[in-house]
């Protein structure tokens, strides 16, 4: 049992090893207004990667991964997207948003659709896919995060969590090849947050890039491969998920730590 | 057993059982909506004494009507003194208030094009209907303007065939840019409409004339003439509108600002005096030598009015959403123009829609304005029909019969939106899915 644990781990560090990247970031800077919010991030992350961005509120965390698909613009540096680079170039813009997935706080499900229209809209207008091989996509998504039940009913019939697989199964629709997490579980009530972690832990298990911001410790313990701190706006540790809790470098990091899993 | 003992285990789940029979029906409902303390009890007995009395001084003058009657001398004739209302000036005039002074014999014309109005209307407002069926949609504007002013089939489908030239300019330029390609279009038709409509409508005249009897615009009024103008404000205002509460928040300066300056303008400035720069200025702006109908100035300037107050009310439906929604849109790779047409503006237009029908209201009714730049709306008909010798001293029974009109009207448009409001609700729907 843990043999096997252990052969998938290093099969999966193989890998990582001859991935290309699949988000660079260099020395990269945003204000919001005067106010510095990132200051000099540099990150780059592999095909295939499972990051966890953690910190307190206010730290910029949210705000650098929606930098990643340029829902907030930066000022200075360069992040390169799966090979592409953003500047200010709409069609660039687009064609990295084709291939990364975002999943937000708040689901973000468009309300006047039914569940199955949610997911079939960005293939079909963006990705030009027939009706019906759409309609199959999203079926299957909809399977795998396990309510294909609920296809034809609308988001606000939903339960929280339920709405935020849906919303987990759009963005795959559309084949991403990076998916970002925006907290996707902090407005969730407890019971919810299981069904949504477990649909996350499924999806890193086949390999996609993730990017995830959440305050789940026992997510990050599971299925990161890399953990990031980040505090005023810039990234103060960065390590194994194994040694960045049971030896945390930064007493920044520690005074986190100790506050969120204190009790 | 212990008495401090706060430990406590259900052990039978309670079964659901049947809500308890409702207290009271009717009178216990009396009691309570009509008499609950004495205040109440007051006012119920004030309410019913108001409407008693209404209808005590309406009732009379409703009963007593006269129908058969060639003037107000004769009404009072058979009257004989008593209260009464004499309906025989709309027995008498009904068609004038209807279609103006437009030719007896070709009443047929706006009434096959009030008929049609409904088929074109059908696939619009209701859902159900074969996509189809918005064919006819689209060819109804040219179809009911060459019912109701005559004249050579080939104008309409000329004025047709200048959006076709404009849709494949566009579609040929697109992918050097929308706004390039939006030019190209628009001076495409522009000049199509202006050099090759008059060439090409003598020739297919001369070829194959489909005429009917031209009808000027001088002989149209009455209620055509409303319809006219309130359905033609009512169909340009609200795609004009949409393009406007964009443009207000766009990210783009410079169409911010024409929005803004146009919208700002346009709502600080009486409908009437717009009405008379139509009538009166336009010809001096207008390139010498043409014509411009006087309708159709009208049917623009009400259109530019109507539009200024639809995109602050759908501006208002568009700032109701989350950002999440502009987000998420953008987020799964859809452009601007998609995002807005398939996810910002279905929803912001749902929230709109008591403030649009609201507005579309306010623009029919105010068609009865044009009375006072001389044309033949149904208020100025009343007074010229008052003018008359048999009908002089008359106005309760007109205005009502107008007022009436234009209830059905609009009563018509609020039920509909009522109706439309309930159609797109997608909060609640557990009873429908189920």
């Amino acid at each position: 049992m843990n043999n096997t644990m252990t052969q998938r781990v290093s099969a999966h560090k193989d890998r990582l090893a001859v991935a290309g990247f699949a988000v660079e970031i260099a020395g990269m800077n945003k204000w919001y207004g005067d106010f510095h919010v990132l200051r000099d991030i540099n990150l780059t992350v592999r095909l295939g990667e499972r990051i966890v961005i953690c910190g307190p509120s206010g730290s910029g965390k949210s705000t650098m991964i929606r930098c990643i698909n340029r829902l907030e613009e930066h000022q200075s540096g360069t992040i390169v997207v799966d090979g592409i680079e953003l500047t200010s170039d709409l069609k660039k813009i687009e064609e990295v948003r084709r291939e990364v997935g975002m999943v937000f706080q708040h689901f973000n499900l468009f309300p006047h659709l039914t569940i199955l229209q949610n997911c079939m809209l960005a293939p079909v207008w963006v990705r030009k896919v027939p009706e019906k091989q759409a309609r199959d996509l999203a079926m299957h998504f909809l399977e795998k995060v396990r309510i294909p039940d609920q296809a034809h009913k609308y988001p606000g019939q939903l339960s929280g969590g339920q709405q935020q697989r849906v919303a987990i199964a759009r963005a795959l629709c559309m084949k991403p090849r990076v998916m970002l997490f925006d907290e996707p579980t902090s407005a969730l009530d407890p019971e919810m947050i299981k069904e949504v972690l477990d649909t996350m832990i499924a999806l890193a298990e086949e390999g996609m890039t993730m990017l995830c911001v959440t305050h789940e410790m026992g997510f990050a313990q599971a299925v990161a491969d890399r953990v990031i701190f980040m505090d005023q706006g810039q990234i103060v540790e960065e390590n194994g998920p194994k040694a960045f809790f049971s030896a945390p470098q930064s007493e920044r990091t520690r005074a986190f730590l100790g506050q969120i899993l204190g009790h | 057993m212990n008495m401090h003992n706060i430990s406590w285990v259900r052990q039978d789940i309670v079964a659901p059982s049947p809500r308890p029979p409702g207290q009271g029906g009717v009178m216990d409902w009396v009691r309570k909506n009509l008499f609950n303390g004495w205040v109440s009890s007051l006012l119920t007995v004030a309410s019913v004494m108001a409407i008693a009395w209404g209808v005590m001084a309406i009732a009379p003058w409703l009963g007593n009507s006269v129908w058969h009657a060639g003037s107000l001398s004769e009404c009072r004739q058979i009257l004989d003194g008593a209260p009464g209302a004499c309906w025989g000036v709309i027995r008498d005039r009904w068609t004038q208030l209807l279609f103006g002074f437009y030719p007896t014999a070709l009443y047929w014309r706006p009434m096959l094009a009030f008929v049609l109005l409904f088929a074109a209307l059908a696939p619009i407002l209701f859902r159900g209907l074969p996509q189809r069926a918005l064919w006819f949609s689209a060819v109804y504007p040219g179809l009911a303007f060459w019912l109701i002013w005559g004249g050579s089939l080939w104008l309409p489908v000329s004025i047709y065939l200048g959006f076709a030239v404009a849709t494949g300019l566009f579609s040929i330029a697109v992918r050097s840019g929308v706004g390039l390609a939006a030019t190209a279009a628009i001076v495409g038709a522009a000049l199509w409409w202006l050099y090759a409509t008059p060439a090409l409508v003598e020739i297919a005249t001369d070829t194959a004339p489909i005429l009917l009897v031209p009808v000027t615009s001088r002989e149209l009024g009455g209620f055509l003439l409303s319809i006219v103008i309130g359905v033609s404000g009512i169909a340009l205002s609200l795609p004009l509108g949409i393009l406007l509460a964009l443009g207000r928040r766009s990210g783009l300066p410079l169409i911010r600002m024409l929005s803004v300056t146009f919208i700002e303008f346009i709502r600080g400035v009486p409908l009437i005096t717009l009405l008379f720069t139509a009538s009166l200025l336009l010809n001096y702006f207008l390139p010498p030598g043409t014509s411009f109908d006087l309708i159709l100035r009208v049917v623009i300037m009400v259109t530019l009015f109507a539009s200024a107050y639809m995109a602050e009310v759908i501006r208002g439906g568009l700032a109701a959403l989350p950002r999440g929604q502009y987000e998420a849109a953008g987020a799964l790779g859809l452009d601007y123009w998609k995002a807005q047409r398939l996810v910002i503006l279905p929803q912001a237009l749902k929230i709109s829609i008591p403030g649009i029908v609201n507005s579309f209201i306010g623009l029919f009714k105010d068609t009865t304005l044009v009375m006072f730049i001389g044309l033949l709306d149904p208020i100025a008909l009343a007074a010229a029909i008052r003018a008359n010798t048999n009908w002089q001293g008359i106005y309760w029974e007109l205005f009502i019969f107008i007022g009436a009109v234009f209830f059905v009207f609009c009563f018509g448009m609020s039920r509909y939106s009522q109706y439309l409001e309930q159609r797109l609700r997608t909060d609640h729907r557990w009873e429908e899915c189920a």
